[in-house]
């Protein structure tokens, strides 16, 4: 390192490439998440994300090429073809190879993902303006999930908890290593169940039952948020999933089952 | 022989009023869609200030969903539409060789339409209720079910119908134009390309303002008829709604950026000095393009709860898009490619749209994988990438095109040292602005929201912050627009940029009130 600008630029570069690596203060990725369906679906994302990469330096190196050496203050003369058929024909049929090299594995995982047999328990979501009603079927447990964050946060008159606006009174727990279906419905307009650790989001459309499913592989809290405008408190309903063991979570459900 | 008539436009309000001049009408449409882009960008200003902080900061919730929803409604349907009616209607008939556009007094009304539609969707703000605050995409059932859908909703399917109405008229005027008004020789191969990309444009244009008037009218018979199209309580479904909507959508989004790339095509060859690259293939890439622009729309509803044979044929239907897009996007490289290049304003932002543009389109390839879009759908990466090809796509299209053709409309010409300043400014704030959304999005922030969790505090700040500098950059482009119409210096050459082409600049600047009165002889250039 000969001069400070250089060295500069190395820490900077080392920093950026740290903190990218540091805690979800600064996440600029999606997350690989805690569902063979939500890695399926990071894995995707990032296949397609560095394809379209490559193609970008190609192409933008060729414009870049271009703006600096093809200019007529440098005293170029403009060349005077317009056309060439061999190579439109070639920039045509690629593209085509490389769409259909993306599309094979996003079909495998697609059909994957929407195979909601075989599963070990169903839980039926409403959505509400603005919360979430949970009901395990066949369980005889219902509740409501509603934002937990007070308003004294919302309005500034308190400083702001950790979750702000990601914490809920009664949060949906679920066992690991299970098959779970969600059946999503909703009581007035559309509202979106979005589970990001689960890779799920599925509309919850008034008078329809959707279906998703999910086996969680790791113990933990998963946080989510309504994704479909549903009125003025569209912001104000999150999801709070708690994941416990098997031996765990049946015992939260004999809990549940008395009261 | 009969007497040339000479005289000029009529003085005073009334010229406005009763003109049937295409240069007229197209100027009052780009003056419309300036002041409709200055409102719409302080919707945005207001939606940033809130954004700024995580919080409640100045506006109640509902509020706020009407700024998001006004946001959208007037940018598409008052800023950008009548922008690019505008270009159609000063440049179409200079670039034909046609005395004016073939239905003029028609033309008059499709402009006068949309100041009062726009009237009536404004003052929705101020009934009681409040305006629109279900989304620019107002999906049924929030927009149908009193009480929480405000009771000016139907002042907004008025003024949609309006708007609507007008788009119609235009574009059979663009139509019946160019098939009939074109000047001997100018064959439709000989048109140049932004002609071609405003032809298929109008026709998408007829084919689906009609699918948004029947999807509002049945919006109008839920909310006051007793229908339930999109009640499923009566039988309907309230994803009907979507399908009808998106049906109108998807292409509507085709209609916006066409036009732009017909400008990328006038714009690029001139500051180049070199002929468009494949002239033909931009002629079917852009009819295919349309084409297709029809058999996507699902991709908006991927989470709806489609059949997965429905997934997989919209995911396939939606890449392949890709193809013509990226062909354009090729055939503008290669014009550039051993050119002689000079980037004057128009070249900058031209060549910033082939940049920023193809980055919005990569982002729309990473959209259109159902498996990934289950993580992407309503979050901040689908806002990064409809403004990425909105902004630098679609308005840069058009502040380019004015900025290219201001000299020849008004015999002044722009600072070329102001419009740069304007250029590196607007391209340097909306990149700022934008970029860092697609890591809200994939981080899991939402759209429509007023309020955020902590993690997303950061790059919000960012992106209100750039936001306030983009948005004091176009106030700019207004000084330097009136600027140089009033004090401006005069030019007088009829090819003000030396590597044009096209008829426009065969005629005297600033254009006569009158051109082409007789046709010109056409030289073939394709």
């Amino acid at each position: 390192m000969h001069n400070r600008l250089t060295k500069l630029i190395f820490s900077f570069f080392t920093l950026l490439i740290i903190s990218s690596n540091a805690a979800a203060e600064y996440s600029l990725n999606m997350t690989r998440g805690v569902t063979p369906i939500s890695r399926d679906i990071y894995d995707l994302h990032m296949t397609i994300f560095w394809i379209c990469v490559v193609i970008a330096v190609l192409v933008f190196s060729v414009m870049i090429y271009a703006i600096i050496f093809h200019r007529k203050s440098l005293g170029c003369v403009p060349a005077k073809f317009h056309e060439n058929t061999t190579v439109e024909i070639i920039w045509t049929i690629v593209p085509v190879f490389i769409l259909i090299g993306m599309a094979w594995p996003a079909t495998k995982v697609l059909i994957d993902m929407e195979d909601n047999s075989k599963s070990d328990m169903t839980i039926k979501i409403t959505g509400y303006m603005w919360k979430w009603h949970y009901d395990y079927l066949g369980q005889e447990v219902r509740f409501e999930s509603n934002l937990a964050t007070p308003m004294e946060q919302i309005n500034g008159r308190e400083p702001k908890g950790k979750n702000y606006l990601l914490e809920v009174d009664n949060p949906l727990v679920l066992p690991i290593n299970k098959k779970i279906r969600f059946i999503t419905t909703a009581n007035d307009v559309i509202h979106a169940w979005w589970v990001p650790a689960l890779g799920i989001k599925k509309d919850a459309v008034p008078g329809f039952a959707n279906e998703a499913w999910a086996i969680i592989n790791k113990p933990g809290i998963y946080r989510g948020q309504c994704a479909e405008l549903c009125g003025a408190r569209h912001g104000f309903m999150p999801i709070v999933v708690i994941a416990k063991s098997e031996f765990e979570y049946e015992k939260w459900l004999k809990n549940q089952k008395k009261k | 022989m009969s007497e040339e008539h000479h005289h000029g436009p009529k003085k005073g309000i009334t010229r406005w009023l009763f003109t049937t001049n295409h240069k007229d009408i197209g100027t009052m449409y780009l003056w419309l869609s300036f002041i409709m882009f200055l409102f719409a960008g302080s919707m945005a200003m207001g939606i940033r200030m809130e954004l700024f902080q995580p919080g409640k900061s100045l506006f109640e919730p509902n509020f706020f969903n009407q700024l998001t929803t006004l946001h959208g409604l007037i940018m598409v349907f008052g800023a950008v539409m009548p922008a690019f009616v505008g270009l159609a209607n000063w440049q179409i008939p200079l670039m034909i060789g046609a005395p004016d556009m073939a239905l003029p007094r028609m033309n008059n009304w499709s402009f006068w339409i949309l100041p009062v539609a726009f009237s009536i969707l404004a003052s929705t703000l101020f009934m009681e209720g409040g305006g629109p605050n279900f989304g620019w995409t107002f999906y049924a059932p929030l927009s149908t079910t009193a009480p929480t859908t405000p009771s000016s909703t139907d002042f907004f399917i008025f003024s949609v119908h309006l708007m609507g109405m007008s788009s119609i008229m235009g574009s059979l005027n663009i139509i019946v134009t160019i098939f009939n008004l074109r000047a001997p020789g100018m064959t439709y191969m000989q048109m140049p390309i932004f002609v071609w990309t405003w032809f298929i444009t109008a026709f998408l244009l007829v084919a689906v303002m009609p699918v948004l008037a029947g999807c509002v009218t049945m919006m109008l018979a839920d909310r006051h008829l007793g229908t339930s199209f999109f009640s499923a309580a009566g039988g309907g479904d309230p994803i009907l709604f979507q399908h009808v909507f998106w049906f109108f959508g998807h292409p509507e989004v085709y209609i916006i950026i066409l036009p732009a790339f017909g400008v990328m095509s006038e714009i690029i060859p001139t500051f180049s000095r070199k002929k468009i690259f494949g002239y033909h293939s931009m002629v079917y890439a852009t009819a295919a393009i349309a084409i297709l622009s029809f058999t996507v729309w699902a991709h908006h509803m991927f989470t709806t709860g489609m059949p997965v044979i429905g997934e997989i044929y919209f995911m396939f239907a939606t890449m392949l898009i890709a193809v013509p897009t990226g062909v354009k996007v090729f055939n503008w490289t290669a014009t550039m490619w051993k050119g002689a290049m000079s980037f004057e304003a128009p070249m900058l932002f031209a060549i910033a749209f082939l940049i920023m543009f193809s980055i919005g389109g990569f982002s729309g390839l990473m959209l259109a994988i159902v498996p990934a879009d289950f993580q992407y759908h309503d979050t901040y990466f689908v806002v990064a990438h409809f403004h990425y090809v909105m902004v630098p796509g679609a308005i840069f299209g058009a502040i380019a095109a004015v900025y290219y053709w201001l000299p020849k409309w008004s015999g002044k010409m722009y600072s070329e040292f102001l419009s740069k300043l304007h250029f590196w400014l607007s391209f340097i704030s909306l990149n700022l602005v934008f970029f860092p959304m697609h890591f809200l999005g994939l981080a899991g922030m939402p759209r429509r929201i007023p309020d955020y969790a902590l993690q997303f505090a950061d790059f919000n700040m960012i992106c209100s912050i750039s936001a306030f500098v983009f948005g004091l950059s176009q106030i700019f482009f207004l000084f330097i627009l009136l600027k140089t119409i009033y004090s401006g210096k005069e030019v007088r050459e009829k090819k003000t940029w030396d590597g044009a082409e096209g008829l426009e600049w065969t005629v005297a600047t600033p254009a006569p009130y009158h051109t082409f009165s007789t046709p010109p002889k056409v030289v073939p250039l394709h």
